[in-house]
């Protein structure tokens, strides 16, 4: 390529200055100052963070045992409720069996983290790979993918984890912690192809691309290519995209638990508290009430983040 | 356009395939025979292979699945293993008080976003743009089944305003009695299309007006109305027609929560009752019902498409 001599702008210069004495932001401490300005972004993160926190140390936050029943002290009012059928020692009040909704709440918080993140790893892995693959090498691969999932794109992903859930349940894998396992496997099956579609297409455009032909003109191996240069690239919107999968995980928890093919009782699950909760919900709606609350405000958080980050990130991208 | 038509039919017929597969699959891999219900009284060898061969559960795998894929062609998706009734006939004793549901709530829910998106895009970052766009998020945040309870608390339970159990077609002649059910049930289902409708309408009207054709239109001296509406309207709502598909995929799966939470006799509610109750003929049946209409749903955005947008050209 022929060299053109441009002059130099004072701009450039500071910039080449401070990459000469090693200040030059990255793309990523750029999105983090961006970030960091804005202000829901921020309160969603706290809000995760605690939650985190709270599912970290349930056993020592919790006031009682989740799984402990009382029959005869059941259907507390919470603190702020009728004062006849209060009890103070427990201040969110007790279920239709007598168990401390406060202590519940908390631990469900750990079953709705570990949902949100867990699978999020896995699928991001799978998909990852098998994106970078399809898009890089192309042809029947690709061919392959994109035949599959075109046919299966626009069924909903509820309806497919419902199926999965259902007929899996009673199996070996599906007893395990309570059918725990078995929603971690369903969502990474169910959901691997959108991040590996989302992968293709960046490759796809990226690999086109001048610092691609000047890597392969070097000699480099697909592989490196592949980790060294195309998935630095990618990232961005897989980070984003990422970010919006993980309420929706904690999302299918609480709709298949609610609907009783989620986590099998007695493990407390926001869900499946509103299942338990729904029986008794016209006359005593706070079994039900607060679980609706968290599941609310942690999916508000979740939001927050994702939208925080899509504009720190890439300003527009359109997702 | 014919031939892309053609083409895009055909392309159902894999799509059906799949999930008639995959439903297949997951329906043999459930572990128990459909028989032996009572283990204190098993039934005999001889028994259990009599009624596997009435049932074709002896013939191979494979040669089940045909004859499956076969009859479902045909509407006929076997009995109920807990009502004993023909599937077709359960799906469609509630479907028509579903496709309802849905409808109206699709109505309800363009009667919400048009609206809103519109005039919060004509007054961008005044407090009616800050408002949609908040009420847009809680709505495509926040699952119909979490707000569908918090409403009911305050509309039923606290006000006792709204009637939250039952569709009312039951409640004898009394028409206002029958639509006073519904408000509830339909309003809360409307809100998640509302929401997603509301964001496209918006970002799609954004653009519309700062397109040249409206600077165009503005500069020769129309009046601001014939502008708005008949400019940049017409163009704006092109976009909104892609959501039919995700929109029905979105309300079937919200008729489970919604039929469920409301006590509606519906075709969602049967799915959860069939889905409690292991009934696998029932699952697999509405399972590939609702997969033909949300492939039939896409099918009908792609065709519209290039009819209401001149510029995509749909290719041979």
């Amino acid at each position: 390529m022929a060299t053109v001599s441009t002059p130099v702008t004072t701009q450039q210069r500071s910039a080449d200055l401070n990459v000469i004495r090693g200040k030059q932001r990255s793309l990523w401490v750029d999105a983090w100052n961006r970030l960091r300005r804005n202000k829901a972004a921020m309160v969603g993160l706290v809000i995760v963070v605690l939650a985190y926190l709270i599912a970290a140390t349930a056993q020592w936050v919790a006031p009682y045992d989740p799984f402990n029943q009382n029959t005869a002290n059941n259907l507390r009012e919470p603190l702020w409720g009728n004062p006849q059928y209060r009890d103070p020692s427990h201040i969110f009040g007790t279920d239709q069996l007598g168990r401390d909704i406060l202590s519940r709440l908390i631990y469900s918080a750990r079953i709705s983290i570990l949902i949100g993140f867990l699978p999020a790893a896995v699928v991001f892995m799978i998909g990852v790979t098998v994106g970078m693959i399809a898009g890089y090498a192309g042809g029947r691969t690709d061919n392959i993918l994109m035949r599959f999932t075109d046919a299966i794109y626009a069924f909903p992903d509820l309806l497919f984890l419902i199926i999965i859930m259902t007929s899996l349940r009673e199996t070996a894998v599906g007893q395990i912690v309570g059918g725990l396992l078995l929603m971690f496997l369903a969502i990474a099956v169910v959901n691997w192809i959108g991040v590996a579609r989302l992968t293709r297409g960046q490759v796809l455009s990226l690999k086109e691309r001048e610092f691609v032909e000047a890597a392969r003109a070097t000699g480099a191996r697909p592989v490196r290519i592949m980790t060294r240069h195309l998935f630095p690239n990618a990232l961005a919107p897989l980070i984003v995209q990422t970010a919006f999968a993980i309420p929706t995980y904690i999302l299918y928890e609480a709709g298949l638990s609610f609907l009783g093919v989620g986590i099998r009782p007695p493990i407390p699950t926001w869900g499946s508290m509103l299942n338990e909760g729904f029986v008794v919900f016209s006359t005593t709606p706070w079994p039900v009430l607060l679980p609706a609350f968290c599941i609310s405000i942690v999916m508000l958080a979740f939001t927050f983040i994702g939208d925080g980050l899509r504009d720190a990130l890439d300003p527009r991208m359109k997702l | 356009m014919f031939r892309y038509a053609v083409r895009r039919v055909l392309l159902l017929i894999p799509t059906l395939f799949l999930v008639a597969l995959i439903t297949f699959v997951l329906a043999l891999s459930a572990p128990g025979s459909p028989f032996d219900k009572n283990p204190d009284k098993p039934l005999s060898p001889e028994d259990q292979a009599r009624l596997n061969h009435i049932y074709g559960l002896d013939r191979p795998i494979y040669e089940q699945f045909a004859i499956y894929v076969a009859n479902a062609a045909k509407l006929d998706f076997g009995i109920s293993i807990v009502r004993h009734r023909p599937v077709v006939e359960i799906i469609g004793d509630g479907l028509p008080r579903s496709a309802q549901l849905g409808l109206q709530a699709m109505f309800v829910g363009l009667l919400i976003a048009l609206p809103l998106g519109i005039f919060s895009a004509l007054k961008q970052n005044s407090p009616i743009d800050y408002l949609s766009v908040g009420i847009a998020t809680i709505g495509t945040t926040i699952p119909s089944f979490v707000i569908g309870i918090l409403l009911i608390y305050l509309f039923g339970v606290s006000l006792h305003w709204l009637p939250f159990v039952g569709w009312g077609d039951s409640c004898g002649p009394i028409p206002s009695c029958d639509l006073r059910k519904m408000i509830l049930p339909t309003f809360i289902l409307s809100l998640a299309p509302a929401a997603y409708l509301t964001r496209i309408t918006r970002a799609s009207m954004l653009e519309a007006i700062r397109q040249d054709f409206v600077r165009t239109a503005r500069s020769k001296g129309l009046r601001e109305r014939a502008v708005i509406v008949g400019h940049a309207l017409r163009n704006a709502l092109i976009p909104v027609v892609t959501i039919i598909g995700p929109a029905t995929a979105g309300l079937i799966v919200g008729t489970f929560f919604i039929e469920y939470i409301f006590s509606i006799p519906g075709s969602g509610r049967e799915y959860i009752r069939a889905i409690n109750s292991r009934d696998y003929p029932v699952i697999m049946g509405t399972t590939l019902l609702y997969a033909f209409f949300i492939a039939g749903a896409n099918l009908l955005v792609d065709l519209a498409y290039g009819l209401v947008d001149p510029r995509i050209k749909i290719g041979k």
